[in-house]
Parts: C-alpha cells; sequence; structure tokens
C-alpha cells in the first residue's frame, strides 16, 4: 500500500509541465485565439516529440506498455494550461483503442503511424455525439450498432457543429462506407475500457483545470486593488478560493486512485472512475465560478483567459459521460456490493 | 502507486478484527458525557484495550504501542469502527497530547505521563480556551507564576471536553506577565482535582455536560509540569492543533461507518425516495471515500518522510461539512421521525441520526473554525495577503 508516485512518474510530469509552461502559457493561447485557429502545430510537433503517443500501447505493439498512473498527472498538467490540443484524447483514449485491435490489417499501419506522431485519430463513441478535432484526424474510429468501425477521414462526411469553446472544434461524421474491425461481442470489453479511459483522463484534465482557475484568481486578487488594498487580503474573496482549494485536494487522490484502479476492469474501478469524474467536474465548476467573480467584469470579458477555462469545463464535464450517467455507476456499487471502511481498497476476487 | 494491501497488512487486519471480536462489548457503554458510570465504563474499556497493547498501535512499545505505522493505524480504525467499539474517552490525551508529548516532552515527563495516558489511569481534558481567548487563542489571559519550583496558576477556562469527569489538564497559560500575544505563553498539566481547581459543567445543545468551565485560584503545579521552554507554548500549541486538525482527531473509518448507515437506512425507506435524496446518499459515501484516500495518501507521503501541511485545514474543513452533510440526509429520509429524541417509542436507532446532527454541527466551531481554517488556506497555501 504506497499511495505515492513514482520517480518516473513524478519525472514525465514535470516534463510535460515544463513544457507546457513553455509552449502554452495564456499569450500562446491568445496568439491562438486571434489567428482564429484551433490547433497550434509547431506546439503539437514539440508535444510529439515527447514520445507518449504509445505510453499505453503494449511493448508487442510498438508502445511503452505503460499504465493510466502513468498518464494521469500528464492529463492533469493539460488541464492545468487549458491545451487546446487533444494530446491526451489521442494518446489515452484513441490510440489505446487501436491497439486492441493490432492485430487487424487495416488498424496496424494506422496505429504504427499514430505511435510515430504521423496522423491522429479521433474516435466517435455514442456517448459523445460531437467529436472534437476529427478535421485534423486522419482516421476516425466510429461505434456503430452492430460493431467498431475505421474510416479514413475526408472532409466531406464531416458536419461542423461550433462549440462555444474556441478551441474545440466539434463534428458530427456522416455514415459513410467504412471497415468494420471488430463485431458487437469482439468490441465489447475494449469500448468499455474506452470509456473508463476517456472518463479517467477526462476527469484528470478538469482536475488541472480547477487548480488553473484558482491560480488565475489568486494571482490577480494579489494584484488588483480596491479601497486602497489588494482584493486578495478581504476575507470574502479568500474564503471563495479556499473553499474550492478544499474541493480540489479531496478530488485529486480519487482521480489518482482511479488511475490506478483502471485496469481492474471491474464494478468497484467504475464507480471509482465514476467517483473521479463527478469530483473533478464539481471542483472545475466551482473554480470556474470563483474565478469569474473575483476577475469581476474582467472575468465576464474576452480580456483574461478564465472563459476558455470555463468554456473547456463546460464541455469536459459532459464528456465520456456526464454527471447522471456516472451517478449511476456509482450506484452500481453502493447499492450492490459490500459497504464500510474496510472496503476502500477490497475487491471480490469475481469480476463483476 | 500500490493501491494493494500487503500480505502483513492483511494479517494485521485478521488479527485485530479476532481480538476485537473478542473483547468489543456486547451492549453499548452508557454515554461518557452524561455520567460518572458511562465515564468509568469507558476508562475500563481503555484498559481492556491498553492490556491487549490496542490502545494507540503507533506509540513505542515502552509505552504500551507497538510502533506501527500510519497505515497500520488507519487499518486497525477501520476495524475499530467496523466493530462498533467505543468512543475513546481519552482522545484528548491519546490523540493530541500523547504526541506532542513524545515530540517535545523529556524523557521523565514521557515516562510519567504517558504510561498512564496509555492504560486510562489517567483521563486528560484540553484547557485553551477562555471566555475571552476562542479563535484568538493568543489572547488567553489565565496566568502561570513562578515561584521556585513551582507555578501558581490563575485565571478561567472554558469549553474543556471532558473536563467534568476527567483527572488532568494540559492548560495554555501566559507566564510572562508583561508579555502579548503569542509570546510568553507555556503549556503546563495540572491534575483537575487539585486544590483550587473548580469545574462548572456546561449543558451540551443536546443536554449532556460535555464539556466545562475551569476556575483556577492560586493552583500549584511542580515546573516539571510544563511541556517544552518556558514561554515556548505557543509554538507547541500549534503543533498539537496540527495533529488535531489533521489525521487523528477524526480518521476516515468514523465517516465511512456513518455512510454505510445512511446507506442502509435509504435502502430501508423504499427505492422510491426523492432522487434528490438518492444523489446526497451517494455524494455521502463518495465523500467518506474521498476523505479515506486523501488520508492515506498524506500517511503514505507521511510514512515516506513528509510533513503534516496546510491539508491539517483542509481535511478540517472536509471531514466536519461531510459529517453535518451525511446527517441532515438522513434527518430527511427519517421525515416525520427526524425530530424523535433518543427516548420515544418510535425514535429510529434511538435517536442516534439526531444526535450525530447535533455533534456534527460542532465540528466547523471547534479545533479551530471553519472560517480560520479558511484563512490559513487562503494565506498560507495560496499565498493571499494577510491585510
Ligand atoms: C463541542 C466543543 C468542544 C470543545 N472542546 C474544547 C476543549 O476541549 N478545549 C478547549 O480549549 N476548547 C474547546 N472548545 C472550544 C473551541 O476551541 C472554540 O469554540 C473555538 O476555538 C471557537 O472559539 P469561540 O467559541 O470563542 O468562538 P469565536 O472565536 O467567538 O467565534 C465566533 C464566530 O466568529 C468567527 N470568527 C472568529 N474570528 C474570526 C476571524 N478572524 N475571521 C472570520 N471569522 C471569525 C468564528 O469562526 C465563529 O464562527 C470546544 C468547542 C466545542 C463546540
Amino acid at each position: 500500500m504506497d499511495f505515492r508516485f513514482s520517480d518516473e512518474q513524478v519525472m514525465t510530469a514535470d516534463v510535460v509541465r515544463s513544457l507546457l509552461a513553455e509552449v502554452c502559457n495564456s499569450q500562446d493561447l491568445r496568439r491562438l485565439l486571434t489567428s482564429g485557429s484551433t490547433w497550434d502545430e509547431a506546439r503539437w510537433k514539440k508535444l510529439s516529440e515527447l514520445g507518449l503517443a504509445g505510453i499505453l500501447v503494449p511493448e508487442d505493439n510498438g508502445g511503452l506498455g505503460l499504465a493510466p498512473v502513468d498518464l494521469v498527472q500528464v492529463a492533469e498538467a493539460c488541464g492545468y494550461r487549458c491545451l487546446p490540443e487533444p494530446l491526451v484524447d489521442i494518446v489515452g483514449i484513441a490510440i489505446p483503442l487501436l491497439a486492441a485491435f493490432a492485430d487487424h490489417p487495416e488498424v496496424a499501419p494506422c496505429l504504427e503511424q499514430a505511435i510515430a506522431g504521423e496522423i491522429t485519430v479521433a474516435v466517435s463513441h455514442p456517448v459523445n455525439p460531437y467529436v472534437p478535432h476529427a478535421s485534423r484526424a486522419a482516421a476516425a474510429l466510429i461505434v456503430r450498432d452492430d460493431g467498431l468501425y475505421l474510416v479514413a477521414i475526408s472532409p466531406d462526411m464531416l458536419t461542423m457543429q461550433l462549440s462555444a469553446d474556441p478551441f474545440r472544434p466539434l463534428h458530427t461524421i456522416a455514415r459513410v462506407p467504412a471497415t468494420r474491425i471488430a463485431s458487437r461481442d469482439e468490441a465489447e470489453a475494449p469500448l468499455r475500457q474506452t470509456l473508463d479511459r476517456g472518463a479517467l483522463f477526462t476527469a484528470a484534465q478538469l482536475l488541472g483545470m480547477a487548480q488553473g482557475c484558482v491560480d488565475l484568481a489568486v494571482g490577480y486578487a494579489k494584484e488588483r486593488q480596491q479601497f486602497g488594498r489588494p482584493i486578495g487580503s478581504y476575507q470574502a474573496i479568500k474564503h471563495h478560493l479556499a473553499s474550492v482549494q478544499v474541493k480540489i485536494e479531496f478530488a485529486r487522490p480519487v482521480v489518482y486512485a482511479a488511475a490506478a484502479d483502471l485496469p481492474h476492469d471491474d464494478v468497484y474501478s467504475r464507480a471509482r472512475i465514476s467517483q473521479a469524474k463527478l469530483a473533478a467536474s464539481e471542483a472545475a465548476d466551482l473554480a470556474a465560478h470563483a474565478a469569474i467573480q473575483i476577475y469581476g467584469a474582467m472575468g465576464y470579458s474576452w480580456e483574461v483567459d478564465v472563459h476558455l477555462y470555463l468554456k473547456r469545463i463546460i464541455a469536459l464535464t459532459q464528456a465520456w459521460g456526464g454527471p447522471s450517467f456516472h451517478r449511476e455507476r456509482v450506484a452500481a456499487r453502493v447499492f450492490e456490493k459490500p459497504l464500510g471502511p474496510e472496503t476502500t481498497f477490497a475487491r471480490e476476487t469475481d469480476r463483476a | 502507486m500500490d493501491l494493494i494491501y500487503t500480505e502483513e497488512q492483511n494479517a494485521f487486519r485478521r488479527e485485530v478484527r479476532s481480538w476485537l471480536e473478542a473483547h468489543v462489548p456486547r451492549q453499548p457503554l452508557p454515554s461518557f458525557d452524561a455520567s460518572r458510570e458511562g465515564f468509568e465504563a469507558h476508562r475500563q474499556w481503555e484498559r481492556v484495550l491498553n492490556e491487549g497493547r490496542w490502545g494507540m498501535v503507533t506509540w513505542p512499545q515502552r509505552y504500551g504501542g507497538r510502533s506501527l505505522d500510519l497505515i497500520q493505524w488507519l487499518i486497525f480504525e477501520e476495524e475499530y469502527y467496523r466493530a462498533g467499539a467505543p468512543l475513546r474517552v481519552n482522545q484528548n490525551g491519546i490523540f493530541l497530547l500523547g504526541p506532542t508529548l513524545m515530540e517535545y516532552g523529556t524523557p521523565e515527563q514521557k515516562s510519567r505521563f504517558l504510561p498512564k495516558m496509555a492504560s486510562g489511569d489517567e483521563i486528560w481534558a484540553q484547557a485553551w480556551s477562555e471566555p475571552q481567548a476562542g479563535s484568538d487563542l493568543a489572547a488567553v489571559r489565565a496566568s502561570a507564576t513562578r515561584i521556585g519550583e513551582e507555578y501558581v496558576l490563575r485565571g478561567h477556562k472554558i469549553w474543556s471536553s471532558r473536563a467534568v469527569f476527567a483527572d488532568w489538564a494540559f492548560g495554555l497559560f501566559r507566564s510572562d506577565p508583561g508579555s502579548e500575544r503569542h509570546k510568553g505563553l507555556s503549556l503546563i498539566f495540572f491534575p483537575l482535582n487539585a486544590p483550587g481547581v473548580r469545574i462548572q459543567p456546561i449543558p451540551q445543545i443536546d443536554g449532556e455536560t460535555g464539556f466545562a468551565e475551569i476556575f483556577l485560584d492560586d493552583v500549584r503545579v511542580p515546573a516539571f509540569n510544563r511541556l517544552g521552554a518556558e514561554g515556548e507554548g505557543w509554538s507547541i500549541c500549534m503543533a498539537t492543533a496540527g495533529f488535531e486538525r489533521g489525521l487523528m482527531l477524526r480518521s476516515p473509518a468514523r465517516f465511512q461507518v456513518t455512510a454505510r448507515r445512511l446507506v442502509e437506512l435509504f435502502m430501508g425507506c423504499g427505492t422510491d425516495a426523492d432522487p434528490a435524496i438518492r444523489a446526497a446518499v451517494l455524494k455521502a459515501w463518495m465523500d467518506a471515500e474521498a476523505y479515506a484516500l486523501s488520508i492515506y495518501s498524506t500517511a503514505s507521503r507521511l510514512a515516506a518522510g513528509g510533513q503534516i501541511g496546510a491539508e491539517a485545514s483542509t481535511n478540517k474543513i472536509f471531514w466536519s461539512e461531510m459529517d453535518i452533510a451525511m446527517h441532515k440526509t438522513a434527518l430527511s429520509l427519517l421525515g416525520a421521525r427526524a425530530e424523535l429524541s433518543r427516548h420515544s417509542p418510535d425514535a429510529v436507532e434511538a435517536g442516534r441520526w439526531l444526535d450525530g446532527y447535533f455533534f456534527s454541527l460542532a465540528g466547523p466551531i471547534y479545533a479551530g473554525s471553519n472560517e480560520i481554517q479558511r484563512n490559513i488556506i487562503a494565506e498560507r497555501m495560496l499565498g493571499l495577503p494577510r491585510v
């Protein structure tokens, strides 16, 4: 029993954090916003060079063979900076799903290119009707009633939807002919795990975004003066921020435990992941509200970054299952399995 | 990160469980705040625990402990609450003063006070608050005047839990008469039956005398009873407060048991309940789990040599607010029976939810009010300016 990250995990997260501080700070976000683009190719190149693409892919399939717990703090760091590019979706969700069908002749080359960082892949899953960043992707994995399909993306099959998040281009994908890579039965387990990874890494990003909002607001509260004092010296402001920080402190270990638990793929791990998604969404929502309030009218404008966080938080709160969906997965554990202090880390050997 | 118990930890759990099964009183003990009889029954239980060397598993062997780590302490607590064992009447001693004594006490003080604390022969009260010194603890006025090898204590302490029946108190006194605020304070122990001590019980919200006023009128104690250097009382108190808010005072198991009872109450009420209540029941379980995970995470860090920091404040806010929410949800489920007190024929679980709700309302007040904790988080964790 040890709740700490390994030195390698801490190091990986630190590398990503410092790269993002360099290439994804407020000026970078602003620059992208004015350019009207949703993807910074120069930044993406640097991120690709980190070699994270195959982190969750088994070594036999050309990956690093690592676990969600090795990536969870990276996802948190991406959320903290409100990273526009979907690094987490690609590395944490799309590529592992491809890897589950690595033996399929059409999947194999696609997986290889994705791991090499040459292409990106999108996932169209029933819980997410609008697919983010599909127009930049070379291929999409599409879940249909009778199985999982792979399709090369061409612009004519995409119908654009407009997200409030300026960095989140959305599309629906037309029902075009595609290659079925797995039947419904074959796809069942990999898709269940995809949903878990989706929820987990979205939770981790939300957790990072919550801290990002707090840190923005703290910075402003130290500088902005009213009545001759920094507004951060007023107790009402302090208490807003302290309440959010409490929420964050008690969401973080849940997200980390969910990452460690994910590979179990049982009713316990699913409940923990859903709990993480709920807790992180709640913290992020509260954090964005507090930040807007503390920035005053500035917070209601495009002048500062808070609105970027708010909009992404609205999106991610629903991505990979919204609160009601996840509450039911928690209910399946709470109302049907043993409860009590000795059950936090316990699980029955029979997988439910 | 490895969230699986080792075989050794599992074996330890089994050992605790079987000992508790054999020793926990079959009938719940009468309240330690309502009568001398209830208090003494709890003292007797402390003796039983101590004889099995289960009083405080993290303490060194020579003081009646087992030198175990914090993860094992958490496992012990889980089993303790699972077994429905009695509340710890000496919690001010074993959870607060004990760790402080081990850090700041002289070897003579440790051997004088710790074994009797562990055995329950001496039960402790905390005497810090005064009528004019609540949140602003540095405003204490009670004085300790040094005369030769003795201190003479004078003053008025208040809200001292268990002081009605306890044996000793650890008090915060102004030992330097000219001093102000945090300076010139000393932490001094005094027997509650010493000449010049008068105890005035205060009925609490539930009618029981869980705390008391302490009037000190020229109470003489040896200088040996001072913990740490003269004038260093404040920093020692803050260390104690860290233990209090941080880990020891409220272990996660307590809330996990409440959450389980709440789920059982909900299921017993039929599943056609208001969806808002159902969501609150699920939230109770999630919050109790979140608290447990967070404490395990802190314990792992401390086991590797880390220090407890501002999480003492975030913990205190989290558990106290969670406790209120869980009890409120239970009262909603009870409907018309919510108001029924203990002896009412229709009272559910002898009014335990209502009693628990009352007590939960004290959580945001004692051990440093939640407003003060929020100030600490804002200033020390987030770095916001003081003025
Ligand atoms: C059940 C219970 C058991 C207790 N047991 C003990 C014990 O064993 N030993 C002991 O010494 N004491 C004990 N206490 C006392 C406890 O420590 C004090 O109640 C606490 O420190 C608050 O002090 P106060 O009650 O005087 O309230 P006050 O300090 O008068 O506070 C009243 C209100 O004002 C708020 N407030 C005060 N200052 C500020 C500020 N700077 N900013 C914002 N808000 C502020 C407080 O948060 C609170 O809401 C106990 C209290 C309770 C309820």
